[in-house]
């Protein structure tokens, strides 16, 4: 885990870090946690490297990589016996208490523990307390070490390096895991251009060199490298979107800068000329003045006939919400990429959070279809980003990629995606050449609720649209019969959707399909319960897992075979409600008898997850559980 | 053999707006205007928002998009990003375009999209029976206002051309002749154009009338004739247009200058008109060379199989890590 102040390159560390460890063959799981602040508060990074495939944080940190006191100060409990902090020595005098971004509550329950312990005021007492029980303390004297960098470069103003912290911590840290360094220093090539990049390197190797003479053999920790003998990539949500998006054709993207949205959008402009088996085509991304231009505008774009769509939060998409009734009244095939993050209000914005499923669900005056998808991981958030424009076009209306902040911005290491296979399916949209000799409805009425689309700008298709109700052509009606008409039209392409799309693109099961004992859950959650479940296994415990994916329309019938006459069913989210929960007991009547819930902003850890598993299995767990884990 | 305005007419639907609408004169206008330039109906997009202008798509065979309140400036702009080979207009009310949508329109002024916004000017919300609009006069009693209007009025002229708009003038529902050659000249025009259409409403707006206009309060004393309130820009040799960015800043003051005036001398015309700023379509085409020749919504997405063509390879190579 490496923290700091916001500004001082918590994420490029981090970054460097997952890098180096990914080019050795090494599998990597990472989560950014940071404030609503460009520069001060604290931020940190929690990464997991692993030989095998990782899928969440565990509680534990074998290493913590402190920039500044308040890291230590804040994470010094997470430190596992036989770990190590590395730390500013030059701060080790510090009264804990005198550090001026940290909040008075957070103080509080500080001051709590400090007597309970104990502990005495300054920094080195805290370090104190850790080293009694069993971490090793690695300080490292920033300053003198940058002077001695800057020597070496030439530079005279310290100022001008003391961003570098980040690097001299990387160096101390790879050190003492003994850790092959031409991987670092490829991590940085990567990262910086080459001038800054060369001078990271002196750092790094600087940093290593001083802890490789000052702290010796004391680190029990290893990483070692191994062959990953296949292609492999580390990135985040936000990025493995943004790759889903282009592939699945969207060509018009809309947004408003929010957090932790935005990411995407800036990804895909900075990308925006795209490369194809012929000849090089384009994505326009569009920054509008507010959400509601951005809803509106992707559904304009929509009914020209481009794949379009746009990415927000919760704040946004509360503003983007009469638009989403105009798209589902005129059948419009828009996405909406919908990064859930701590609410309500402005909330926790840059936390995580699972709290507006009901909100995703039935945001809109009227009735009218929408298609939830809920994508559970990265390579998910991929797959997904493509397959909802195919969806959006083959049954003409909203969807509603739903993710959230954890994997937005998480990264996590992968196999290089397969999507060559990746089929495009446009629904039916009828030519200038199929138009010639009939007479167009763009909402006819037919069997199934779907009418051929006509893109405006076809020759012998003009038609019309309305947010009034409308008749097939697309004229205001307000007409008993052809409202009644219409409304079902509508609704029942829903209908359609249910019987169509395969269940496998519907929800995931792991785990023991028959076991008396059943997980349910969606989204980020997904990681950590596979995790815990693989661990409970191996202890002899008998579970199961359904990973619900399409909430609307969600595939009740299967759901309600899935959990008729479970012993304990187990309802997992990131929200206070157990809103999936809900909905399960709403649709099919069977309400789950467990929940373990968390709305603390952050994601929850497979240490968490996995025992308030146990406690229910072994009968030692209330009916609702609420996890507090992480910093 | 071109098409007559005539063409333009959709007689499937019975044009509900009251009568003595000066939505009548837009539509007409519409009409002749999509009729001399030589458009066909398939080419023509026409967007607007809420209220009675926002029927106005109903009565033109032209495809129609007819959105919600405020928003016909963002639908639109989807549009012709997706398509920029559609000639879109936009349509809307003035409480549609300045009150509720203010936003947009501010912010399509600093886009300069290569398309057409109508706002049909009457002082008063219609459809919800006479509220006062952004464009009413304060201390004004419309005759369903309970208390005479307390808020100021926006000069939709003036805001439009500091929010960068390089097309801005005014004509009047009733002159359709000068209406339709001002919507042509905002067609034609290379970049965002924006009319503003004083149109009367003979329902709720009981001051500023088709008489009012005329000047029928104001007869001249000698001849008995009224005199007309309106007078054309072109008549006084006002002369609008930026040849030269060095002229800009002088124009767009005279632009706003003339557009302070109202009450008994009330100019139409072009107040504004440049060329020479950068639309967003060549501002997008600098960036993406094929931009109009492949726009979004002209792009094949997969191939003779129907698998996606984009290659991600350039994506993955920065993402890769062994």
């Amino acid at each position: 885990m490496a923290g700091g102040p916001q500004g001082s390159g918590v994420d490029t560390a981090a970054n460097i870090f997952g890098r180096a460890c990914g080019y050795g063959g090494l599998y990597v799981f990472g989560r950014r946690e940071y404030h609503s602040n460009i520069k001060g508060l604290h931020s940190y990074f929690h990464l997991r490297i692993s030989p095998k495939e990782t899928l969440a944080n565990i509680n534990d940190v074998d290493l913590l990589a402190a920039f500044d006191a308040e890291t230590a100060v804040r994470h010094i409990n997470e430190v596992a016996p036989e770990g190590g902090i590395i730390i500013d020595s030059q701060q080790m005098n510090m009264k804990v208490l005198d550090i001026p971004t940290l909040p008075p509550e957070f103080k509080d329950e500080l001051i709590k523990f400090m007597n309970e312990k104990n502990i005495g005021e300054t920094l080195k007492d805290l370090l104190d307390y850790a080293e009694q029980k069993n971490v090793h303390v690695y300080p490292v004297p920033y300053m003198d070490l940058l002077n001695q960098i800057g020597e070496k470069l030439g530079i005279e103003k310290i100022s001008k390096i003391t961003r570098m912290i980040n690097v001299l911590t990387i160096g101390v840290s790879f050190a003492l895991f003994k850790y092959d360094r031409s991987l670092v220093e490829k991590a940085i090539r990567t990262t910086f251009p080459e001038k800054l990049a060369d001078m990271n390197i002196t750092a790094l190797n600087h940093a290593c060199n001083y802890a490789e003479e000052n702290f010796k053999d004391s680190f029990k920790h290893r990483l070692e490298k191994t062959d990953a003998h296949e292609e492999r990539i580390f990135l985040t949500g936000n990025q493995a979107v943004a790759m889903g998006k282009v592939l699945g054709g969207c060509r018009v993207q809309t947004y408003y800068p929010i957090t932790p949205a935005a990411d995407e959008s800036e990804y895909l402009e900075a990308h925006e000329i795209l490369k194809t088996s012929g000849e090089d085509e384009a994505i326009i991304v569009i920054q509008t003045e507010d959400e509601i231009a951005a809803i509106n505008s992707a559904s304009g774009a929509a009914l020209a006939g481009a794949r379009a769509a746009t990415s927000t939060s919760g704040p946004g998409f509360s503003l983007m919400v009469e638009g989403l009734s105009w798209a589902g009244n005129d059948e419009v095939p828009v996405v909406i990429t919908y990064y859930q993050r701590g609410a309500p209000a402005t909330g926790l914005p840059t936390r995580h959070g699972q709290a507006d499923l009901r909100f995703a669900m039935h945001a809109g005056h009227g009735e009218f279809p929408r298609i939830i998808l809920a994508s559970g991981d990265i390579k998910e958030c991929f797959y997904d980003a493509a397959k909802v424009f195919n969806l959006a076009e083959k049954y003409q209306m909203p969807v509603i990629h739903l993710l959230d902040k954890a994997m937005a911005n998480c990264s996590q290491t992968y196999p290089v995606f397969d999507y060559g296979k990746f089929k495009i399916e446009r629904g039916q949209i009828l030519t200038e050449k199929e138009l010639e000799n009939q007479e167009y409805r763009r909402f006819r009425f037919t069997e199934t609720g779907l009418s051929p689309r006509v893109v405006l700008g076809t020759k012998n298709g003009v038609h019309w649209y309305t947010g009034d109700e409308h008749n097939e052509i697309g004229h205001i009606s307000e007409e008993p019969f052809n409202r009644r008409l219409m409304v079902e039209k509508r609704m029942k392409k829903l209908e359609l959707v249910e019987k169509e799309v395969p269940i496998e693109e519907k929800l995931n099961f792991f785990g023991n399909q028959d076991s008396e004992n059943i997980v349910v859950s969606w989204g980020s959650p997904k990681g950590a319960i596979i995790e815990s479940l693989n661990l409970l296994k191996s202890e002899g415990f008998s579970l199961g897992f359904m990973q619900i994916r399409m909430i609307n329309p969600l595939p009740t019938d299967y759901i309600k075979k899935a959990l008729e006459g479970k012993k304990r069913i187990i309802d997992v989210e990131d929200n206070y409600s157990g809103q999936l929960g809900g909905i399960i007991k709403e649709k099919t009547g069977i309400a789950p008898n467990f929940h373990i819930l968390k709305y603390t902003g952050r994601p929850m850890t497979t240490t968490e997850v996995y025992n308030a598993l146990k406690a229910i299995l072994t009968d030692k767990a209330p009916e609702r559980q609420v996890l507090m884990f992480g910093s | 053999m071109g098409l007559k305005p005539s063409d333009f007419r959709n007689s499937d639907v019975f044009a509900d707006w009251c009568p003595g609408c000066g939505d009548f004169g837009i539509m007409n206008a519409l009409h002749m205007a999509f009729a001399e330039l030589g458009l066909e109906p398939h080419q023509i997009v026409i967007v607007s928002g809420i209220g009675c202008s926002g029927k106005e798509p109903h009565n033109v065979k032209a495809y129609g998009v007819h959105t919600l309140h405020g928003r016909t400036l963002p639908f639109a702009m989807g549009i012709k990003v997706a398509n920029p080979n559609l000639e879109v207009l936009a349509i809307g009310g003035d409480g549609d375009g300045l009150g509720i949508g203010a936003g947009h329109f501010v912010n399509a002024g600093r886009r300069n999209l290569d398309m057409t916004y109508i706002i049909h000017n009457n002082g008063v919300y219609g459809l919800t029976k006479g509220q006062a609009s952004p464009t009413l006069q304060r201390n004004l009693k419309t005759k369903s206002l309970p208390k005479p209007n307390i808020n100021e009025a926006v000069n939709p002229i003036g805001l439009a051309v500091i929010s960068g708009y390089t097309f801005v003038a005014r004509s009047y529902a009733y002159d359709i002749k000068h209406l339709k050659e001002i919507i042509k000249q905002g067609i034609q025009h290379k970049g965002l154009a924006f009319i503003d259409c004083l149109q009367p409403c003979p329902t709720y707006n009981d001051i500023n009338t088709k008489e009012w206009y005329a000047g029928e309060d104001r007869k001249d004393p000698t001849t008995g004739k009224p005199q007309s309130r309106l007078y054309k820009l072109e008549e006084i040799g006002f002369d609008p247009n930026v040849r030269d960015w060095s002229e800009d800043f002088k124009k767009k003051v005279a632009a706003i200058d003339k557009a302070r005036e109202w009450g008994d001398r009330i100019p139409i015309g072009v107040f504004y008109k440049n060329e020479l700023e950068p639309t967003l379509q060549d501002r997008l085409s600098e960036r993406i060379p094929f931009y109009l020749s492949k726009p979004p919504a002209k792009q094949k997405l997969s191939d003779e199989n129907g698998f996606s063509k984009v290659n991600l390879t350039e994506f993955i190579e920065d993402l890769k890590t062994s």
